[in-house]
């Protein structure tokens, strides 16, 4: 029936990105255009005495530089974005966000301390060093575990310790779980930061035309319908006075989602102060410190089971790291929460989290927002007790799925949409046997594996299975419209940064009204074309936004087929719409092009009912009741030099099901670059701080992204579960391919190495981090 | 301050003449004095490899050099490629093997591949690897991106090049 | 970032180009391929006050091999060429098969040999190579020139036996005896990164397949290139077997002293030092002993 939904269609978008003739914020050129670089901060933790912008000023091409006090009433720390709603109970929360330029006291190491605007970046940064910042050093909270020591320092000085929130979670009755269990097993559990290393960094041009009364900017934001909002709120002005333009996106992955950063609040300050445009590219050593990050988290974990692998309880007491401030609420533990009762059954389970503030840069969600933490976590603690039960592990799991009949499952915890955890589908164990058919467990691990180790080759093999919550809410929307040349336009709010949209749901569109998907029209991310929705986030587009489209065109399809049936004087049972063209069945000569009817329901004389309305236009509207959960099964073999400690992944597999594929060649394309990411958080990206907050790794050189030689070929194998929440039954992909590979990694590489009593409880490794589990040192490197 | 220095540079087979300053980098000078904005800057430190150009026929790191050194010489930027309308194979290549995601990484691949495959459409895997060595990819995990290498190596042996 | 305003020369002879190091001294900085100067101009790290461009002169690039095979290369040929060169991979194949490692396709095409090696950095493969086949170079100031043999060339970290105004402008590689085998191995964390440690070995066999000579040579153990002279030593006059390349390798430690960073530790390098010194030692004794192992 779909002919063009779940097919492999190449981009709508690729002629423009491949011939460089696609647009993105540092290509914006305005007459006039100012360009600022900012101070940043040296120190993660300092009360700042003064900086003193006079000797900036003098330099020759420096127009402006301004400080915190320079703002006046303007200055305010930002609004947060997500803060726990009072219905829920028992949480303890301090709200603490992030301040536009440092005031009193700097918090984490590239906080912003004055912004100079100059001629050029080149002199803006100039201008940088002639500014003379006084401040006192303070004592640095760099670790999560000793923040709450009595005796640390504070990096909230109003509040009584570096808790920044508390929120325990609980089912069923761990405590009895426990004394039932023939098996209790507990570890500690460690996971450290890494980036989301977009290729393009931040970037915005805002400026205020003063005639026009109007405020244009530009913004790398995957938000901008929430930026434009929050902007014009602030600032005094009327929504319909600012126009926010997120164009195309050199990559999100999450950090680019935020309200607000400072420096588009600067922006915004300073363009409607001056009068001119201004731009502000973010450069890559800044991205380390001025964008957000994530992953930090320390979990002491316990499981409870029964001797034949059943788990009757987990509890998990953990740390998360949020940085200096907390704007962003508690989506990422209360996903990690989630992500750990994994695919299974687990009848009892407590969770007490821990928020702390540290002297480091804030964390927001980075791909898999997380869910990888929580995968870890479970993931782990049931190799361990496959291990000490003597059950294998691909076994282990399946005893412990939750079967396809129990659906919509409801964990009895919230989400992070603090709504109750449902799982609205799910069918695990067809994704497991196809994820050990296609790696050959059996044979690999009889056969194989124990050959290559007579051979002396550490050759290891790991599975794992996971569940992603994807397709939040609240909505999105979007607006269909048929001109009269025939061809479509779309516009939803949502941005877009290399996810196909352009293309996906232009497919929806076209299955919808019978066009050609190369005579779509689609227009992203810009709050004149549309503005009511929230972004790109937690893998929604393909389900929250593709099923607004897909409404909206559903609409004006509805529409084309009451108008062809009055001019063509046909039932609508017999009309069909192909080919740009709406005929009758077995008639073909008696048809309208949809540019026709586009201009007869747009007439330029006669009257439009009171009621209707003119063209064939429509705009609608998606909120999901809650989140789709889409899930899957990773496996792989990989290799361990045991002499250089380097690691080579042979195979890789990944078993996926996001529900209905609208197009195979874009989801192939999201769960590649999550792999690769996942590869990267599992053996090459750390961020390494040292006791001061000072980041060691703030460059390309030194903070290890994967090249092509790291990652292997993958193979995937889809299975469709399609979701009952959404009419086209799809789920998200965006974050599944990074969700499980650390903890598959973990699994692996101890597989691989096959050593007693040695076991993986942290992520990343590193050569050097096998090194010394191998050779028993704790060496500080 | 440094004297501003007059620079002659042939880009795409158009000759340029400007004064600008020593310190201009050649990424700068590409995107913002001479409106091509193909090249694009992911790190300034030579690694990323999103602003790589052809300088005398070799892929360059354009904001490892400054604007001044091209005093004299060639650059071909992704611009000299092909047109919306009539992509190169390499393009088309790209496009159909779904090797681009958000497109900033894009023309600094496309550069360094297109001088292999200049070269040679005979390649090896390992072949591929290295062309791509000096490239960093977010989005698309390489895969496809090898695969429209493949593609555009067969494409161009059997001479449909533009 | 963008890098700090500097005065700019670029001359055309070598005459005006040692008139400016004569004239400057320490306030010019000499800009070759730029490949490892301009991330740290672009970084704000190094900010010279006038930089001297020797990219226009032609002079400095060249390949070419005197009558006894001896390989001199201009310090202004780009990796590239030096990678593709025939004769290079002819008379001095340890380089032929150490261009690849460095750095990337993008960085060669632009960075110089000679660049490579007056930079000195402790995790150059050229800076090791050229002590392991007993390179020499020549530095010419515009009072005169010298020749400074490899061994003495690199005084410490990113330090050279250069004076202020003086240049590298030649680098000569004399021919490999016959039965003279080599090898480069390295480890890395991606594929094209600085080597954690890497060791460059040269051997020589005599007649009676006894080894006449070895060199073992490390980078990124110390302050720059480190040669284990006294686990070398424990070769000569021997016959070549497994356990005399183990015990060599085991040795080698001894005479290194690295230093941690995030990425490895001291006791982590030294390991890898042993492992890629008996790697090394095998393919290059392989090497030696393949029939038709010749010089130039």
């Amino acid at each position: 029936m779909a002919k063009l939904i779940g097919k492999r269609i190449t981009r709508n978008e690729d002629p423009r990105l491949l011939t460089g003739q696609a647009l993105f914020v540092d290509d914006v050129e305005l007459p006039g255009m100012l360009h600022a670089a900012f101070l940043r901060s040296e120190y993660a933790h300092a009360k700042l005495k003064g900086v003193d912008v006079s000797a900036a000023l003098e330099r020759p091409g420096v127009i402006a530089a301004f400080t915190a006090e320079d703002m006046g009433d303007a200055w305010s720390p930002g609004p947060p974005l997500v803060i726990p709603p009072p219905t829920i109970e028992d949480v303890e929360f301090y709200t603490r966000t992030q301040v536009p330029l440092v005031k009193d006291k700097i918090r984490h190491a590239g906080e912003p301390l004055a912004i100079v605007i100059a001629e050029s970046r080149y002199i803006a940064e100039d201008a940088l060093d002639d500014i003379v910042v006084d401040l006192e050093p303070l004592d640095v909270v760099a670790d999560i575990e000793r923040a709450l020591d009595p005796d640390s320092p504070l990096v909230h000085d109003d509040l009584e310790s570096n808790l920044a929130a508390h929120l325990v979670q609980e089912k069923g009755d761990y405590a009895a779980a426990r004394e039932q269990a023939d098996k209790v097993i507990r570890r500690r559990i460690v996971i450290e930061r890494g980036i989301a290393g977009a290729m393009e960094n931040r970037g915005i041009v805002a400026s205020w035309d003063n005639k026009q009364q109007q405020l244009t900017v530009w913004d790398t934001t995957q938000s901008p319908i929430p930026i434009r909002n929050g902007l014009a709120s602030m600032f005094g002005l009327s929504e319909h006075q600012v126009r926010v333009i997120a164009p195309f996106v050199g990559g999100g992955f999450g950090p680019k989602i935020m309200m607000f950063y400072p420096e588009e609040v600067l922006l915004t300050w300073s363009t409607l102060r001056m009068g001119k445009p201004i731009k502000w590219i973010e450069d890559r050593r800044e991205n380390f410190y001025a964008t957000t990050q994530e992953r930090g988290q320390v979990h002491d974990v316990e499981l409870a089971l029964t001797n034949d692998g059943r788990i009757l309880g987990l509890s998990d007491d953990f740390l998360h790291d949020t940085g200096a401030y907390d704007p962003y609420g508690l989506t990422i533990p209360l996903n990690t929460q989630c992500h750990a009762l994994g695919p299974y059954d687990i009848p009892s389970y407590s969770s007490d989290l821990k928020v702390i503030f540290t002297n480091m840069t804030l964390t927001t969600p980075v791909r898999g927002a997380g869910r990888p933490q929580g995968v870890f976590v479970i993931e782990r603690m049931l190799d361990i007790a496959a291990k000490e039960l003597g059950i294998d592990r691909a076994e282990i799991r399946k005893r412990n799925y939750l079967p396809k009949d129990v659906f919509p499952y409801d964990n009895l915890i919230i989400d992070q949409a603090f709504s109750s955890f449902v799982i609205d589908s799910g069918d695990y164990l067809p994704a497991m046997e196809k994820a050990l058919e296609m790696i050959e467990y059996e044979k690999f691990t009889q056969e194989e594996q124990p050959k290559l180790r007579e051979e002396g080759r550490r050759v290891g093999i790991g599975v794992v299975s996971f569940i992603e919550t994807t397709g939040v809410g609240p909505y999105e929307g979007a607006r269909v419209t048929i001109e009269s040349s025939g061809k479509v336009s779309t516009a939803t709010g949502v941005g877009t940064q290399g996810q196909g949209h352009f293309t996906v749901f232009a497919q929806i569109v076209a299955e919808q009204l019978g066009v050609d998907v190369r005579d779509v029209h689609l227009v992203t991310g810009d709050t004149a074309q549309f503005h009511w929705g929230t972004g790109t986030f937690a893998s929604r587009g393909a389900v929250v936004a593709a099923n607004a489209v897909n409404a909206a065109a559903s609409i004006v399809r509805g529409k084309v087929l009451e108008l062809a049936s009055e001019l063509l004087e046909t039932p609508e049972e017999e009309l069909e719409l192909e080919d740009g063209v709406v005929r009758v069945a077995d008639i073909p000569t008696k048809s309208m092009s949809l540019g026709e009817l586009a201009q007869r329901a747009n007439p330029l004389r006669g009257a439009v009912e009171p009621g209707t309305e003119p063209g064939l236009e429509a705009t609608a509207y998606f909120g999901p009741k809650y989140g789709a959960t889409a899930f899957g099964t990773h496996a792989m073999i990989v290799e361990v030099d045991l002499e250089t400690m380097m690691v080579e992944i042979k195979r890789y597999i990944v078993v996926e099901d996001c529900g209905t594929v609208l197009n195979p060649l874009i989801v192939d394309g999201q769960l590649h670059g999550g792999v690769a990411l996942g590869i990267g958080n599992s053996f090459y990206e750390k961020l390494v701080f040292d006791e001061n907050g000072q980041l060691l790794n703030a460059s390309f050189a030194d903070y290890l992204i994967p090249t092509a030689a790291e990652i292997p070929r993958i193979e995937i194998a889809h299975q469709v579960t399609p979701s009952p929440l959404n009419p086209l039954g799809s789920k998200g992909v965006g974050e599944a391919g990074a969700i499980p590979v650390p903890a598959l990694f973990a699994q692996a590489v101890e597989n691989a190495l096959g050593v007693d009593g040695l076991e993986i409880l942290e992520s990343p490794l590193s050569p050097q981090r096998l090194f010394e589990l191998l050779h028993g040192e704790e060496t500080e490197a | 301050m440094s004297k501003e220095m007059d620079v002659t540079v042939t880009v795409n087979g158009e000759v340029f003449q400007r004064t600008i300053e020593p310190r201009l980098l050649l990424s700068d000078f590409i995107r913002h004095e001479l409106n091509l904005s193909g090249t694009h800057v992911g790190c300034e430190q030579g690694v990323c490899g999103a602003c790589t150009i052809l300088f005398d026929g070799l892929p360059t790191r354009s904001c490892l050099m400054f604007a001044v050194q091209a005093d004299g010489h060639e650059i071909r930027t992704v611009e000299d490629l092909g047109t919306m309308e009539d992509l190169h194979p390499l393009q088309e290549a790209f496009q159909e093997a779904h090797a681009l995601q958000c497109g900033f990484c894009t023309p600094g691949f496309l550069m360094s591949i297109l001088p292999v495959l200049e070269g040679t459409t005979d390649l090896s895997e390992e072949d591929v690897q290295r062309a791509m060595e000096g490239n960093l990819c977010r989005c698309t995990g390489y895969q496809h991106i090898e695969d429209a290498v493949r593609l555009a190596a067969e494409k161009m042996s059997s001479g449909s090049e533009s | 970032m963008k890098p700090a305003p500097f005065e700019y020369v670029v001359p055309t002879t070598m005459e005006e180009a040692l008139g400016h190091l004569a004239e400057h001294g320490y306030d010019a900085k000499v800009l070759a391929g730029g490949q490892s100067l301009i991330p740290m101009m672009n970084f704000r790290l190094a900010q010279p006050s006038l930089l001297v461009d020797l990219n226009k002169l032609a002079e400095l690039s060249f390949i070419r091999s005197e009558e006894d095979g001896e390989l001199r290369i201009g310090a202004m040929t780009r990796h590239h060429h030096v990678e593709h060169d025939a004769l290079v991979a002819e008379h001095a194949p340890l380089i032929h098969e150490a261009m690849p490692k460095i750095g990337t396709p993008q960085i060669r095409s632009r960075g110089t040999f000679g660049g490579s090696i007056a930079h000195a950095d402790p995790a150059a493969e050229l800076t090791t190579i050229c002590v392991a086949l007993d390179g020499r170079f020549r530095c010419q100031s515009a009072s005169g020139e010298r020749w400074v043999p490899a061994s003495e060339f690199f005084l410490g970290m990113f330090t050279s036996a250069l004076e202020p105004e003086e240049m590298l402008v030649e680098i000569a590689i004399p021919p490999l005896a016959p039965r003279t085998g080599w090898a480069l191995e390295e480890a890395a964390r991606r594929a094209h990164d600085f080597a954690l440690v890497g060791v460059g070995a040269v051997v020589t066999l005599d007649e009676q397949n006894l080894c006449e000579r070895a060199r073992l040579v490390f980078l990124s153990v110390g302050d720059g290139p480190v040669e284990a002279g006294k686990a070398a030593e424990m070769l000569i006059g021997k016959e070549v077997s497994s356990e005399l390349i183990r015990a060599t390798a085991e040795a080698v430690t001894e005479e290194l002293d690295p230093s941690a960073d995030i990425h490895a530790s001291v006791e982590y390098r030294l390991h890898l030092a042993r492992v890629l010194a008996k790697r090394a030692l095998e393919r290059a004794f392989a090497r030696a002993s393949a029939p038709g192992t010749q010089a130039a």
